[in-house]
């Protein structure tokens, strides 16, 4: 077995997705190299990763979250940016866990809006209620027994 | 600030508004950048090595396959040091193999066991329900004892 010497040891990795209709993920990399300071970013299609130590970081993140609050997610990432088990250089097609970043990419106007409705509102209007969660009907004895009847006959 | 568990682990709504309102999420990306960070034996593509299935016996007995105890081997911690939880119940996106799906389901019965804080919602179809969902989020974790840093 080989050994295993892993590489950007004590740093973090973090995505950031930008879904705005006022800014590019291209245009926020060009904002966030001003204000990277030491941190390593790679732009890809839907946004960022940004690397680096923890506190560089998180401060990056403050400061990129500030230019549109609403349309910019982020979310941590456990590989660093470009690494061979992960990017898709390496392995071909969609990178794994790109599909379910396309899936939520999907709700995530609806997300923005609820961020932007709850800061218009700023607790004046009455808080919407909770989503409520639908309960399976359970099954009825009498359906059971047809289809029960229907598997014999 | 509390740390919460989320469910599905590598959501990316879930994990920015776990953030966005002063908290800290804990999600797959945690554990497996532990691993990715740790030096041993080269067992990729996430480094879970022979010693994972053996660690994962903490969280589900000698007869569960290993592949579950392998997993839980990165998600056992992490629900250990979860002080609250949130969990949308109709994540498509959190399928997978026999493996990811029957680890899934042990995630969400020890979440329920533990009898920590835990916020259930379904993702938002429409903009109404966006509201709901972010509003439902937030009210949650204002509401945790330690408290949330905006």
């Amino acid at each position: 077995m080989a050994e295993y010497i892993p590489d950007y040891v004590g740093t973090v990795t973090k995505y950031v997705f930008v879904e705005s209709p006022s800014m590019t993920p291209g245009e926020l990399a060009l904002r966030a190299y001003e204000v990277s300071e030491g941190v390593l970013i790679k732009e890809t299609c839907f946004g960022l990763q940004v690397t680096g130590e923890p506190e560089s970081v998180d401060r990056l993140i403050e400061v990129i979250r500030a230019f549109d609050p609403p349309h910019i997610f982020v979310k941590d990432r456990g590989f660093p940016p470009g690494d061979p088990r992960r990017c898709r250089a390496n392995l071909g097609g969609a990178r794994p866990g790109y599909l379910g970043h396309e899936r939520e990419f999907r709700i995530l106007r609806y997300i923005t809006h609820g961020l932007e409705e709850l800061d218009r509102r700023g607790g004046e209007e009455a808080e919407p209620a909770p989503p409520t969660l639908e309960k399976r009907p359970l099954l009825d004895i009498k359906r059971l027994q047809e289809l029960i009847d229907t598997e014999e006959s | 600030m509390a740390k919460v568990f989320i469910y599905p682990a590598t959501s990316l709504i879930l994990s920015d508004l776990v953030a966005r309102f002063g908290h800290k999420p804990l999600g797959a990306a945690l554990g497996i950048r532990e691993r990715i960070q740790t030096a041993g034996v080269d067992s990729p593509p996430l480094q879970i090595t022979p010693e994972e299935p053996k660690r994962g016996l903490k969280y589900a007995a000698v007869e569960v396959p290993s592949g579950v105890r392998g997993r839980m081997a990165i998600y056992g911690p992490l629900l250990e040091e979860a002080e609250a939880a949130i969990i949308v119940t109709d994540a498509d996106l959190a399928f997978g193999c026999m493996g990811c799906a029957r680890t899934d389901e042990l995630i969400l019965f020890s979440l329920r066991q533990s009898g920590i804080p835990i916020l259930e919602l379904k993702y938002p179809a429409n903009e109404e329900e966006g509201v709901q969902f972010v509003a439902a989020v937030k009210k949650f974790l204002d509401g945790l004892e330690n408290g949330g840093e905006t």
